[in-house]
Order: structure tokens, then sequence, then C-alpha cells
């Protein structure tokens, strides 16, 4: 634990909002048009409608907006799986949340019904409480309960599973195909302010409403009987976090695809900034999956300039191995 | 005596079962042939025609169907066996990723300047590379199955990343050509592919009944067979390996087609039970059967559409699934 006194971790916030301060700025300036921070400034204050400034209004600030929003529900999001589940490797991508919400969402898309991007959430979101769900329940089966193992398989044949009909649906229609493939890929880019803005209330909101759960989390991470003993409503504790993990998610997944390992990694780097205390963890989350995911983006500018790759795949090239470490560090053999 | 009298009697049906399935879908397609003409060409003496249509297109795909679906069985079987979970599957080690990760950057890269006729060698490759990271990557002291199949995950989440790259930097066609091998087709079979892949499974399948007295005791978990002398970590090894050859290579050819891994051997434990050899020979057959019927289904229903068979594999996934689920908690309590 790097910052054990109150102070510290204060301290710490307001130097992760700076940070992210500096990302955002920094997401605005860089990229394939030359802009300076003089042309950013003059961009949002001195607008002349020229093309940069036009690019920096109508691209790059709805970009930047979704990466961090996004980044930071979906660490939040892993954060409270991680809890729920008492497993450290559960995220929106291992528990197929992701592949649900795609799933969903394609069948919107092939099927003709959804157009707008707010029916487009809503479809996110059920696909994500749908898949998160199916995977509680089948893990849950048998008689020791829910075990990190059966959880992790549970999620990886769902999330196989709703995949594979996607990418079954997606083989009968090549122009569908080509719509959503950056999509598919996670993606923060050519999202426009209106879109941006129409998800903005649920991962706002989302997102304000999971600092609350701080102090119930505390509790509830110690075991179920417990928390029962301490006066604590663990069923409607549950369905909260349940709730409030798929909508973030779904949302997440609705404007910005299937962007995986942010919430499965930023939890952990949280914990070891801050300690166990889930009223501190949550606000980390959400600042460092910001700052993540808007460092990823403006990665993904450049790593093959001048041509742009899908922040979802930085961010699986980044996190991949760290996962990997993780899990070869904290499963022992049995 | 290997067998029980009922199994005997189960693996019988289901090889006549796959035998009457098969002349009916040797038969079926845009050009009707009926079972009597079809048995006519089978033994030789049949309509020219009729011959062409079988001999050239129908016969080689069917082979390949049953095959490929035999493969995918076989490898499943082993790794629920050997991973101890009934939901383990050819997929979860990464076989599917890798190979496709493969194909797509062979489509991109090279298809201009090879021909397609190595597609599945390089397929295969990247199968079998795929799991040999993984395993090595699991390996810390010996392999635990959980933590195999959480680096599975992590080495699937990196390939399908690379693959995207492939994807997006190519032209549409060919990523839609990539999405229709990764669904998985038995599509456009030859007598070539039948011939390449025929010599893996003459090979495989008899190494799998030698190692059958392994994989009867890596099912008993990690401690007992220690305690009875078996060198579990070589034996997994060995185990794995062959799944991972048995899955390669029939992707290699098919695509990436998913749940006949996971569907086979659980519905031939309910018919003849759960020791190995009857096991196995019934999960092949069947795996041969749901590839078979996945495929005549996708010729039949939308002609002359020809939906990949790796659709219908995956709409059977799920009511598979669930029912799955009710017989384990049925099971349980």
């Amino acid at each position: 634990m790097r910052l054990s006194n109150r102070i510290s971790k204060i301290i710490g916030i307001l130097v992760g909002l700076l940070l992210l301060a500096a990302l955002f700025a920094a997401s605005n300036t860089l990229g394939y048009t030359d802009t300076t921070w003089r042309t950013v400034y003059k961009a949002y204050w001195q607008f002349n409608g020229s093309n940069e400034h036009l690019i920096i209004r109508d691209l790059r600030l709805p970009r930047a907006l979704t990466a961090i929003l996004v980044g930071a529900a979906l660490a939040v999001s892993g954060a409270v799986m991680q809890a729920l589940t008492r497993n450290k490797l559960a995220s929106p991508g291992v528990l197929g949340v992701n592949a649900g919400a795609v799933f969903f969402v394609v069948i919107g898309l092939t099927a003709g019904w959804a157009g707008t991007q707010s029916e487009l959430i809503w479809l996110a979101f059920v696909g994500a409480a749908v898949s998160l769900v199916c995977v509680l329940i089948i893990s849950s089966i048998g008689a020791e309960g829910i075990t990190p193992f059966k959880l992790t398989l549970a999620g990886l044949t769902i999330g196989a599973l709703f995949s594979s009909f996607s990418s079954a649906l997606l083989v009968s229609s090549e122009r569908a195909l080509e719509s959503v493939l950056f999509w598919m890929a996670g993606s923060v880019e050519g999202r426009n302010l209106k879109q941006v803005l129409a998800v903005m209330p649920f991962l706002a909101g989302g997102l304000g409403v999971s600092f609350f759960l701080g102090r119930p989390l505390n509790v509830a991470v110690v075991g179920d009987d417990m928390a029962k003993g301490l006066g604590q409503n663990t069923l409607l504790l549950k369905l909260w976090a349940l709730l409030l993990t798929a909508l973030l998610a779904g949302s997440s997944v609705a404007i910005a695809g299937p962007i995986g390992f942010v919430g499965l990694v930023i939890p952990h780097i949280a914990r070891w900034l801050v300690g166990l205390d889930y009223r501190w963890i949550l606000p980390y989350c959400a600042l460092l999956g910001g700052t993540l995911l808007c460092a990823a983006d403006i990665g993904a500018r450049f790593i093959v300039f001048p041509k742009e790759v899908p922040v979802g795949v930085m961010t699986a090239l980044i996190g991949a191995p760290f996962f990997i470490y993780l899990a070869r560090r904290e499963i022992r053999h049995q | 005596m290997l067998f029980e009298k009922r199994a005997a009697w189960i693996i019988l049906g289901l090889g006549i079962g796959l035998l009457a399935l098969a002349i009916i879908s040797i038969g079926s397609g845009t050009l009707y042939i009926s079972p009597v003409r079809t048995l006519a060409v089978l033994l030789g003496s049949g309509d020219p025609s009729d011959t062409t249509v079988i001999m050239k297109f129908r016969l080689p795909r069917l082979l390949l169907a049953a095959m490929a679906g035999m493969a995918l069985a076989l490898a499943g079987a082993i790794l629920q066996g050997v991973i101890r979970n009934p939901l383990a599957s050819p997929e979860i080690i990464g076989i599917n990723s890798g190979a496709s990760m493969v194909v797509v950057m062979f489509l991109a890269l090279f298809s201009d300047v090879v021909s397609l006729y190595w597609l599945p060698a390089f397929a295969f490759a990247g199968a079998i590379s795929t799991v040999c990271i993984i395993y090595f990557a699991a390996w810390k002291n010996g392999t635990s199955p959980l933590r195999m199949v959480l680096i599975g995950f992590g080495v699937t989440a990196l390939l399908e990343a690379a693959k995207t790259l492939f994807l997006i930097f190519g032209p549409i066609w060919r990523t839609s050509q990539a999405q229709i091998w990764m669904t998985g087709s038995v599509y456009g079979a030859n007598w070539s592919e039948v011939g390449a892949l025929a010599p893996w499974l003459v090979c495989l399948i008899p190494l799998l009944f030698v190692l059958l007295r392994w994989l009867n005791i890596q099912v008993l978990g990690d401690e007992l067979p220690v305690v009875l002398g078996a060198r579990v970590q070589l034996q997994r090894l060995f185990l794995i390996g062959t799944a991972a050859a048995l899955s390669g290579s029939a992707v290699a050819f098919v695509g990436g087609i998913g749940f006949i891994g996971l569907m086979a051997p659980h519905i031939s434990r309910k018919l003849v039970g759960g020791s190995q050899g009857p096991l196995l020979i019934c999960s092949a057959l069947i795996g041969a059967l749901l590839l078979v019927a996945a495929d005549l289904c996708g010729r039949m229903l939308l002609p002359p559409r020809d939906i990949p068979a790796g659709v219908f594999t995956a709409v059977l996934g799920a009511p598979f699934l669930l029912i799955l689920l009710i017989q384990i908690n049925r099971r349980r309590s």
C-alpha cells in the first residue's frame, strides 16, 4: 500500500485530476492533423470555423470525453465486480458482460430495430445484465456455490457463446459487418458530441451512485454471514451492485464497443495504491481508468502512424500481459 | 472386457445412425439424390451424373465434416477429463483464437503470394503454437487448470487484438472471408483436404487409446494420481498436446466451429457413463453426427444459400448449456 494516510490519498486524487486534465488537453492537441496548444485554446474560446478548430471541437473533444468517461466507468464496474464476486480476476471481459452487450447491440443493428444512440444503450445495458445474471446463476449451481474457477469458466463460456452468436449474425451481412467491425474492436473514435451527451447521463450517473457503494462494499467483502450479522441487507446490495455494473459496462460498450482489461487491471492498481477501503478504491479507479484510456487513445493514434488502431487493441496489448502476470501470481498450484 | 454390453449396443446404434445420416446428407442438396441411388453410386454402379456430384462434392464434404467432428469431440473429451470441469472445451485453451489469428494474418499478408492450399497448415501451426504458449505461460511448478484457463483467456485476448489489427487493415471482402472462416464451415471441401486431415486422425486416434489409462487417472484429480504412482504433469502435457493436435487439425480445415468439443462428451457421458474408453468412442461418433447434421441443416435451410455449419453449432450451444445445467443441478440435489 503506497498511500497510507488520508492526506496522501487526497493529494493522490488531486494529482490524478491534474494528470487527467493534462491528458485531456493532450488528446485535443495530438493526432493526425498537426495542431498546437494555441490552436486548441483558440478552438474553444475564439472559434472561427477553420478545419483545425472543427476537428478539435467535433472530433477530438467528444473522443477525449468518451475515453475518460468510459475508462472510469469500466474501471469502477470491474472493481465492483471484483468485490461482488470476491474474485480478483473478475472483469466485464472475463465474465462475458462485454460479449453479451455486444450481442444485443448486434441484434439491434442487423434487425434494424435500433437506430439512435440511446436505443443502443438500452440494448447494451440489457445484454450486459442478462449475461451477468446468466454467469452468476451458472456458476452458483452445485454444492460449493460460486468458486472463482466456476465463475471464470462460466464467464468465458457465456462470453464465447455470445461472441459466436454475434459472429453468426454478422456472417449474414457484409454491410453490417463493415459498420460494426471497428466498434467491435473497442473504439472511442468517430463519436460525435450528440452521441456522447446521450450516454453521459448514464455513465456519470452510474459513477456518482457507485461512490455511495463504497461503505456498503467494505462490509460486504468480508463475507455474507458477517455482513448480515452486521445488519446489512446483502440481497439488496448485491442487486444494486449488479445493476450498477451492468449499467456502467453496458453503456460503455454501447458507445465504445467492448474494451477489455481496463476493468480488470485498474482495480488492482487502485488497491495497490490505497489499500482495501472501497470508499477510496472506487474514486481512484474512476480517475485511473479515465487516465489510462485517454492515454491509450492517444497512443492508438501514433502507434502505426498515420493509420489508427482501435483503442481496444491497445488496452489488450497492454493489459493482457499484465493479466497473465497476475494470473500466474494469484493462482497457487492447487 | 473394456466395454460393458450396454455401451457396446449404444455405440453400434450411433454408428448405424451416423451411416444413415451420412447417406441422407450425401443425397441432399440443390440436386436431390434418393438414398437408393446414393447407395448405388457408393457401391460403384450408379448414374454418371449422380456419381460426379457425389464423388466430387458431397462425399469429401461429408467425410471432412465427420472427421472434423470426431476430432473436435475427442479433443473436448480429453480436456474435460484433464481440466476436470464440465465447461472445458478446446475453445477455452485458445485453439480457435490461435488458428484464426494466423488465418487472418495469412489472408491479409500472404494470400496474394502463397496459394490458399497452405491455409490449413498455417492454421494448424497457429493452433499448436498458441497451446504451447499458454501451457508454458501457465507452468509454475506444474499446471493448475484454473491458471491455464485464465492465461488462455489472456493469450486469447492478445491474439484477438492482433487479429483485429490485421482485419482492419485489409479490404472488407477479406474480412468477410475471414469472418466466414472463423464461424466455421465445411463449404467447398475437396479430396485434398480430406487427404490432408485423414493422416492426423489415423495417427492421433490410436495414440489416444494408448493414452487412455492416463486419462482415466487424470480424472481423479491431482493428489490421488501421484499417490498411485502416475507422473501427473508429464501425462497432462501429453494429453493436452493430443487434444491440441486433434482440434488444431480440425480447425485448420473447417474453421472455428465451436461447441462440438463441449457438447459431444456430455451427451456421450449421459449415454455410456464415465469410463474413458466407451466415452471417447461415443464422443467421436456424436461429434461426427453433430457436425454432419449441422452441415446438412446449413445446406437445406435456405437453399441455395449455404449457411456455415458453425452457425448451427453455436445456436445449438445455448439450449444445450441450459439443459446441461439442469442436469448438473438435478444430479447434485
